[in-house]
C-alpha cells in the first residue's frame, strides 16, 4: 500500500490521507490508526473520512509535528482492523408513502421492484465513516446496477429514517432533512439519540444488512 | 431562573462546546465568540465552560427571579438593568425581580449573558450547548422563545464577596481594547469595495488544496475585500467577492472539515465553517481561519467585509498563547479585585 501523506489542516488538525482510488483495506488501517490515535495526549478529536483521517489537537498542547512523525509510525505499524465488527440489521419498509422513489427507480434501471429490494437487501454493507448529520453513515458496498442519481432538485423535506440511493451510495437520513436521494423506504430505527450511549446505531466498521418488512409497489 | 420576556432574533445556550463526538457526525457547537463567554463566565465567578445565553443581534429582555450576578460580553447591546444603562464586560450584582434589557448589538453580532451558576439545562454529550441542526442540547434542542424560563445552577463556592449579589460591580478590559487583538496587515493592493472603508483582517493559513486553485485565484484570494452575505449563520458564513478558479479540478473524496476551514464550491464563492457546521465535507480548502481569529470573524456584522491575511503556524500557536495570557491577566485582575474587597 503506497504510504498516505500527513498535512495540517488549519492551526489545530492534522490529516492523514491515503492516494485514490479508496479501498476497503486502506479504510481498515485508517480505522486502526483511529484507535490509536484517540489515546495519544492532547488529541481530541480523531475523524474517518473516506481513506484519510483527521487528528484534532490542543494547539497550545501538542507539537504537531511530533504528532506528525506519530502518525507516520502509527500507519506503518497499524494492522488493517475490521474496527466496529456489529452486525447491524435495519428493517425497511420498501414503497408505498415511505419509499415514494421505489417504483419509478425500478424502471429507470430496468428492474422489477422486487428485484430491486432483492439487490439492496443482499449486499453486505461497510460503515466507512459518518457526517454530514449526526447519525449519517457512509455505506460502502452498493450492488452497482443500483448506482443511481440524485433528483435534479431536492426535496425540501425527507423524513427521518429515509433509505435513499444517491450516485454510488446508499444510505438513511437519520433527521428529517433537505434530500435528493431517490427514496426506497423507511425504517424506525433512531439513527441518533443523544440520550443513549454511544448515540449512534451505527460506529465506523459495522456491518449493516436491510431486510424487508413490507415491499409495497 | 431567569424569565425570558423577548428572546430577540437568535438567542440559545451554548458553552465552549461538544468535543469527542465528529466522528460520529456531531458538530461541537459553542459559543462562535468563545473567548467572550470565557471572560462572561470568570467575572461571575464561573468556571470558563459554564452555559450561558448567545445573543445575535437582539433585542432581548430577561427577567432575574433572584438575586445573582451577571454579565453582558461580546458586542456592545446598549444594556439596561431596569433601565438604568449598565456596561458590557461589567460583573453586575442583580436583584430578583430586575430586568436586563439589551437593545441591540451596535457593532458587531453576538453578545453572551453569563450568569452566576451557569445556565442549568441537562448537559447531552458533555455539553449544554444547543444544536440547533440536530435539535438536542440547550433548552430543548432548539431556539429561545419569549416565555421560556431558564433554571440557573449552584454558583461555585467562594468565599470572596467579589461575587456576591450584595456586592458592588466592577469591569475588565474587553480583548477589543487589547493590543492582542491587533493583526499587522500588508500594505493593501487589492481594490477597495466601494463604500467599505475598512475590512476585518483575519488571519489564515494555506489550506490542503490551495496549490489546486490558479495563480489569479490564489492572488485574489489574499488580495480581495470579501463581503460576508446575508445568508451566513451559525454554519458558516459565505462570502461574495471574486470568483475563485481551480486549475486543477479532480474530485476529493469526503474528508473531515473544522470550524474554520474555508471551503470553495464550484460557484468560486468561499464559505467560512463556524461552530455548527457539518463534520465532513468533499469541496476543496483553500485555507484555514487561525483559532485565535474565530471569535473576531463571529462578530462580524453580516455585509461587512473582510479580507485575508496568510499567516504562518507559529504566528497562529503565538496568537493564541497571546490570548490566553490575556485571560491570565483578566484571572489576577479579579483576585486582586477580591482581595482588596476581603481586606
Amino acid at each position: 500500500m503506497t504510504p498516505p501523506k500527513i498535512h495540517p489542516l488549519g492551526d489545530t488538525a492534522l490529516v492523514c490521507v491515503a492516494p485514490p482510488p479508496a479501498t476497503l483495506e486502506c479504510q481498515r488501517r485508517m480505522w486502526a490508526l483511529a484507535d490509536a490515535a484517540r489515546l495519544w495526549p492532547h488529541v481530541v478529536e480523531v475523524v474517518p473520512g473516506m481513506n484519510n483521517l483527521t487528528l484534532v489537537f490542543d494547539p497550545l498542547q501538542a507539537d504537531s509535528a511530533d504528532l506528525a512523525q506519530q502518525m507516520k509510525t502509527a500507519w506503518e505499524e497499524a494492522a488493517e482492523v475490521d474496527a466496529g465488527s456489529a452486525e447491524i440489521e435495519i428493517p425497511v419498509r420498501y414503497g408505498g408513502a415511505d419509499g415514494p422513489d421505489l417504483a419509478s427507480l425500478a424502471k429507470q434501471l430496468e428492474l422489477s421492484v422486487d428485484e430491486l429490494v432483492k439487490r439492496h437487501t443482499q449486499a453486505d454493507y461497510i460503515v466507512f465513516f459518518l457526517g454530514f448529520q449526526p447519525g449519517f453513515a457512509y455505506l460502502g458496498g452498493l450492488d452497482p446496477t443500483l448506482h443511481a442519481p440524485r433528483h435534479p432538485a431536492p426535496r425540501l423535506e425527507v423524513p427521518a429514517g429515509s433509505v435513499g440511493i444517491g450516485g454510488e451510495q446508499t444510505g438513511i437520513y437519520p433527521a428529517a432533512s433537505p434530500g435528493g436521494w431517490q427514496l426506497l423506504g423507511r425504517t424506525d430505527l433512531k439513527l441518533f439519540d443523544p440520550a443513549r450511549h454511544p448515540p449512534t446505531l451505527m460506529q465506523p466498521g459495522d456491518h449493516v444488512r436491510f431486510t424487508a418488512l413490507e415491499v409495497l409497489a | 431562573m431567569i424569565d425570558v420576556i423577548r428572546a430577540g432574533m437568535l438567542s440559545s445556550v451554548q458553552d465552549l462546546g461538544r468535543t469527542g463526538y465528529r466522528h460520529l457526525g456531531v458538530s461541537s457547537g459553542g459559543a462562535l465568540d468563545a473567548l467572550s463567554l470565557e471572560i462572561g463566565n470568570r467575572i461571575v465567578g464561573n468556571k470558563p465552560d459554564a452555559a450561558g445565553i448567545e445573543l445575535t443581534l437582539g433585542p432581548t429582555t430577561l427577567r432575574f427571579t433572584r438575586a445573582t450576578r451577571v454579565a453582558i460580553t461580546g458586542t456592545d447591546f446598549a444594556a439596561t438593568l431596569d433601565d438604568k444603562p449598565v456596561y458590557s464586560w461589567w460583573s453586575l450584582p442583580v436583584q430578583a425581580g430586575q430586568e436586563l434589557t439589551l437593545r441591540g448589538a451596535r457593532h458587531g453580532m453576538r453578545g453572551y449573558v453569563c450568569v452566576a451558576g451557569g445556565i442549568d439545562v441537562l448537559p447531552m454529550l458533555g455539553s449544554r450547548s444547543t444544536d440547533l441542526g440536530a435539535s438536542f442540547g440547550g433548552l430543548g434542542g432548539r431556539a429561545l422563545r419569549d416565555g421560556d424560563r431558564l433554571a440557573t445552577g449552584v454558583p461555585q463556592p467562594n468565599k470572596s464577596a467579589v461575587f456576591s449579589s450584595a456586592g458592588t460591580a466592577f469591569g475588565v478590559k474587553a480583548p477589543a481594547w487589547c493590543k492582542f487583538v491587533y493583526v499587522e496587515e500588508p500594505v493593501r493592493r487589492g481594490k477597495h469595495t466601494p463604500g467599505n472603508a475598512w475590512s476585518l483582517p483575519i488571519r489564515v493559513l494555506r489550506g490542503p488544496e490551495y496549490e489546486t486553485f490558479t495563480q489569479t485565484a490564489q492572488r485574489d484570494f489574499w488580495n480581495e475585500e470579501w463581503t460576508i452575505t446575508p445568508n451566513s449563520n451559525r454554519m458558516g458564513f459565505r462570502l461574495a467577492g471574486t470568483v475563485l478558479e481551480r486549475g486543477d479540478k479532480a474530485d476529493l473524496l469526503s474528508h473531515a472539515v473544522l470550524p474554520g476551514t474555508i471551503q470553495v464550491p464550484p460557484n468560486g464563492q468561499p464559505i467560512v465553517l463556524m461552530g455548527d457546521a457539518q463534520t465532513t465535507g468533499g469541496y476543496p480548502k483553500i485555507g484555514s481561519v487561525i483559532r485565535a481569529d474565530l471569535w473576531k470573524l463571529a462578530q462580524a456584522r453580516l455585509n461587512s467585509g473582510v479580507r485575508f491575511i496568510e499567516t504562518t503556524v507559529e504566528a497562529a500557536r503565538h496568537a493564541l498563547a497571546e490570548e490566553r495570557m490575556y485571560v491570565k491577566q483578566v484571572e489576577s485582575a479579579i483576585a486582586m479585585h477580591a482581595e482588596r474587597l476581603d481586606r
